[in-house]
Order: C-alpha cells, then structure tokens, then sequence
C-alpha cells in the first residue's frame, strides 16, 4: 500500500521540523503533520482516493515530548494531543496524516520501538539531529503486515500543489 | 439502540473504509472482539499476539478512558460510543 508514496512538504516546513529538532537536542523532539491526501478534495471515488499515494503537509502542529523518564531516545505523544491536533486539523479543513520526531545523534532509520508503536496510513517524519545540527530528514509508512516501513519520498516544494 | 464504535482514520481501510460501525455489546472487549471478527484485518493494529490491547492505543466509551474504568471489561450500554485514540510513541533505539 505505501511501496512508492510521496510526501509534498515546503521548504519552510521541512526547516520548521529541522529548527524543533535542534532547538529540542538532546532531547527527542515531535509534532503533528497536518495535511492531505491529493486528490481527496473534491473526490468522492473511493477507488480514486485509494488509489492515490501523494500527501501533502500543510501545516505542523509541535507537541511537547511526555517522556521525561528518556527524552533522548524516547518521545511520547498523549491521546489528549492526539485529540488536539486533530481539532487544529479539522479548524483548518485538514487532516492530521502524520507524525515528526527526531533522532539524536542516531540515523534517521526507524527503530524497533519506532515500527511496534506505529499504524499504517500515517507519515511517520524522522529527522536526524548530529551533536546539534539537523542533518537528514526521511519519512516512513508501516506496511500493512507490521513487519517493517516503507520509505516514503519527501519532495520539497515551494508552494503545495492543490 | 446497539454501541458504536468510532474507527481512526488511519484504520478505516482495514475497515472496509466505514468511519464507525455499530454491534449489540455489554462490554468495550465484547464490541471490540465483533469489530475485530467483522473486520479481521483490524486485529493487529489494535492487539499484541497474545491479544492484549496494545499499549499506544486507548479506548474511550463516550468520554471516559477505559484505563480508568473496567478496562476491556468496562460495561456499555445501548447508545454509547466507543472511541479509539491512538497515543503517539517511538525513540532512536
């Protein structure tokens, strides 16, 4: 289902995340991905919805890392801003499709911990923090199976394609 | 009037798209257990292996999390709903 999705970010978002990241280090840092799915607006063929593989992040809606036991190898997000960040979503007429973190000092892979506490459907965001500075950014869908991610193309774009 | 159950966005298509469905239930686990045998592929999104509720994801009937009530065993009754709401979790390693 996720083989060769693509995630349409602008460059101003993608710096946004890499910003939440460095300003958090060492601590994980994390947030929302509000969006949509193309071709969702307007469509009411289900089998056109599903066929389509390209989301688009709209906006970011940064949360507060719970975990205070491990905050640099664990972030922890409440069903409370769960719920939160699906209201702020709906006020803007968007979905919440996804979910940023960072990995300090670690690539930016998806863990074992990362895949067991994953759903499919959404965009998992990683962006790797090195000693401070943000370096690569990747994003994740979890295969149907749980068994592991499917990498998911970021395309960078100055304005979001509607 | 039977419980519904809310489905999450990122599971409607494990649920054949529907955003809620409805079962006759007296218990959260009893309206789980029907959700999960009418859309089977729902189970390990929602389940360990050994068919515990995974740990990121909470169940509410009507406003209350089931955490703090009977957990799976939490009584329903005619119009309630039950929402599930994921929390949020990874790390680096």
């Amino acid at each position: 289902m996720a083989d060769e999705s693509t995630l349409w970010i602008s460059g101003h978002l993608a710096e946004k995340i890499r910003a939440h990241g460095a300003e958090t280090y060492p601590h994980e840092c994390c947030g929302a991905l509000l969006g949509r799915d193309s071709g969702m607006v307007g469509e009411t063929d289900p089998e056109k919805v599903a066929a389509t593989l390209q989301r688009e992040i709209l906006g970011l809606f940064p949360l507060v890392n719970r975990r205070e036991d491990s905050p640099r190898n664990r972030f922890s997000v409440t069903s409370d801003d769960v719920l939160a960040a699906e209201k702020e979503a709906r006020a803007h007429g968007v979905d919440v499709v996804g979910w940023y973190h960072s990995h300090p000092d670690h690539p930016a892979r998806p863990s074992e911990y990362d895949r067991d506490h994953a759903w499919p459907w959404y965009s998992y965001i990683i962006v790797s923090v090195q000693n401070g500075a943000p370096q690569e950014m990747t994003s994740w869908r979890l295969n149907d199976d749980r068994q592991e991610f499917s990498p998911e193309g970021i395309e960078i774009r100055h304005r979001a394609a509607v | 009037m039977p419980v519904k159950v809310m489905i999450p966005t990122p599971l409607r298509p494990y649920a054949g798209k529907r955003d809620s469905a409805e079962f006759q239930a007296k218990t959260v686990g009893e309206a789980l257990g029907h959700l999960t045998t009418e859309f089977a592929e729902l189970r390990k999104h929602l389940f360990t292996e050994e068919g515990k509720l995974r740990s990121f994801v909470n169940v509410y009937v009507n406003d209350e999390d089931i955490r703090y009530l009977a957990k799976e065993n939490t009584p329903t009754k005619d119009g309630d709903t039950i929402s599930i709401i994921p929390s949020i979790a990874g790390g680096c390693n």
